[in-house]
């Protein structure tokens, strides 16, 4: 019976998004439509990094790394054998293209998350702020090394890269990534990455074997980032190294942080607001980045534990002043 | 042979603008254990502070060594100046909460030195003026040095010295060396920490200045991202030769240099950006505490 309802769950959710989708893309101004589908991109980026930063206290600044992975990949699966899998399969186009796209996500999620392994090995030495600069470097040197590579584009970068993702996509792997990273936290292997986080030592005396969660988790967050790569890559129909830099890292690591480290919800939040502020501040054109800059600090020294810090957002509170206002109601 | 030589050289011109900037990486992270990430823009500033203070002096028209070392040392005090203001204003707010706080706080302050910068200075590249005229002091059998290159080495080797013997033999500088040795118990010794951090600031953000300054007279095209790059790999050396060690940070510097001059020059230039990342990896991996670093062990 449970199985049944969370089975027509996902159905009504999937159902949900495709009507979304249908209905206000095409109706929507694309400018709103990009930023929302950028909000969705960078919900699915903020929310992985969470798992490796957030939860298992590693600090990881190449996330950026893993979506070039990830972008290129698929962006290499469907432009080169994409065609010739469409020619092979005899299905209707609407169905074999949502399949070829889906097999490229996957395929470059999983590259992604080779790379995470790679990553996930050197954390086993090393902490804090080397582990930062590591990370940074490898993210880096996979730029550079995709710059040289002249199939998929080089310094010319990757153009003409089909455009599959449309709203659908990007609500539904935001929804699975936000689910995959809830349930895995919120289970037994979940208390063990916190347990990773808050004392390594007293966790591996307990038994849990820290190396395994450490490098699970690279290996999970890199996975979504580079699906988050792929729906970008196969959004905006181009990719180029630039778009991968660190710079790209670092803004994922102020969603995070920003969004309080460990909180799923807070890292949504911070997501949403991070991605609509600069779009905010258009108006103010040249002052656009220094006002962004300026806000950041602050709000970095005004509460430096994130918006929700360790919490998730509820409704408990709301619950909390509907049941006082009773209280006080029936007292009097 | 002859052109690796000159490579060499070139590294080491490169890699001591490198070590220069390393060091004021190093000595904050020795005190507050902090990426200071905004240091690379510390730099940026230095370059521009040289760039408008030699107009202003009318430098450009005729160049002359005495103007040059005044340049120099304008763009030192600009930085170091900024280097405290950064200091007061966005980390010793922080100073009781977390490290990562601080870390995206640097890089906050980062993006807003960038960011200000393309508003204030403009965003497009500007070109330094030659502080000193470029000439060739050394040219045999193919090899050549100029005394541009001599200049940053000797400046930054006597920078370097200075501040060795600052740091050993002041008491200043034992006080920044209790601290960073442990900052609870120095101030229980009557050392007054706030102080101590503020020099440290001041002293590496005016190194930064200065290596801006060298970076002008030898490769004269500066911009507002300019330390963007540059300030990593100088982390990167710092890390290398062992985190808040002065000639380690040299060290690192110049193997960092030399090691990407050869790239460009054997492999290909677009693996420049790589290879400092490179030996990161595989000097953490073998040897995490850095080349001249102590190894500290964990105690439960």
């Amino acid at each position: 019976m449970n199985q049944l309802k969370k089975i027509l769950l996902i159905i009504l959710f999937l159902g949900l998004f495709l009507v979304l989708d249908l209905l206000i893309s095409p109706r929507m101004n694309p400018y709103y439509l990009q930023i929302l589908i950028y909000c969705g991109i960078n919900i699915i980026l903020a929310v992985s990094l969470n798992l490796i930063n957030g939860f298992t206290g590693q600090f990881s600044i190449g996330h950026a790394g893993f979506m070039a992975i990830g972008g290129y990949t698929s962006a290499a699966f469907t432009f080169y054998l994409g065609p010739k899998i469409l020619e092979t399969l005899f299905l209707p186009l609407w169905f074999s293209k949502p399949l070829v796209f889906v097999a490229g996500l996957l395929l470059g999620g999983t590259l992604a998350a080779f790379a995470g392994l790679l990553v996930g090995i050197p954390s086993l030495r090393l902490r804090g702020d080397y582990l930062a600069i590591v990370t940074l470097g490898f993210g880096e040197i996979i730029r550079v090394f995709i710059l040289n590579i002249d199939a998929i584009g080089g310094a010319r970068g990757f153009s003409d890269v089909p455009k599959y993702t449309s709203l659908f996509w990007v609500l539904g792997f935001t929804v699975l990534t936000i689910v995959v990273v809830r349930n895995l936290v919120y289970s037994t292997h979940g208390r063990a990455f916190l347990s990773v986080r808050e004392d390594e030592v007293a966790a591996e005396a307990m038994g849990i074997n820290t190396t395994w969660y450490k490098v699970t988790a690279f290996v999970i967050g890199a996975f979504f980032a580079g699906i988050a790569g792929g729906l970008l890559g196969h959004y905006l129909q181009y990719l180029h190294t630039n778009s991968f830099t660190f710079i790209k890292s670092f803004e994922v690591v102020m969603m995070v942080v920003l969004g309080g480290m460990g909180s799923i919800t807070g890292s949504i939040l911070a997501a949403v607001i991070l991605t609509l502020l600069p779009e905010v501040l258009r108006p103010v054109k040249d002052y656009r980045m220094v006002f962004y800059s300026i806000l950041l600090v602050i709000l970095m020294i005004t509460r430096p534990q994130g918006i929700f810090g360790v919490r998730e957002f509820n409704w408990d509170w709301l619950k909390k002043i509907f049941s006082r206002k009773k209280a006080q109601a029936e007292g009097a | 042979m002859q052109e690796l030589i000159q490579q060499l050289i070139n590294g080491i011109t490169w890699g001591s603008i490198y070590a220069l900037i390393a060091l004021g990486y190093t000595m904050v992270y020795g005190v507050l254990k902090l990426i200071n990430f905004a240091h690379s823009d510390v730099y940026m500033v230095g370059a521009f502070a040289g760039y408008y203070s030699a107009h202003w002096l009318g430098i450009a028209e005729n160049p002359s060594v005495p103007k040059a070392i005044l340049v120099m040392l304008i763009s030192m005090i600009v930085c170091s100046c900024l280097g405290v203001i950064i200091e007061r204003l966005a980390y010793k707010p922080l100073r009781k909460s977390s490290r990562l706080t601080a870390l995206i706080t640097a890089i906050g302050v980062s993006l807003l030195l960038e960011n200000g910068g393309q508003l204030v200075f403009g965003a497009d590249p500007k070109f330094f003026p030659q502080l000193i005229e470029g000439q060739e002091i050394w040219s045999k059998s193919g090899i050549v040095i100029s005394n541009l290159q001599l200049i940053a080495l000797i400046a930054s080797l006597t920078l370097m010295g200075i501040l060795q013997l600052f740091v050993y033999k002041t008491r200043t500088g034992k006080a920044m060396r209790a601290v960073s040795y442990n900052i609870q118990v120095a101030s229980l010794m009557g050392i007054s920490t706030d102080k101590i951090i503020t020099i440290t600031f001041a002293i590496g953000s005016a190194l930064a200045g200065a290596a801006g300054v060298l970076v002008g007279l030898n490769n004269p095209k500066i911009d507002p991202i300019m330390g963007l790059l540059p300030g990593l790999k100088a982390f990167v050396a710092a890390v290398l030769g062992g985190i808040g060690n002065i000639p380690g940070a040299m060290l690192g510097g110049l193997i960092i240099g030399v090691a990407e001059v050869m790239t460009v020059g054997y492999l290909s230039s677009t693996f420049r950006d790589a290879i400092a990342f490179g030996i990161l990896i595989a000097i953490l991996i073998f040897r995490p505490a850095g080349i001249l670093g102590k190894s500290t062990t964990e105690k439960v």
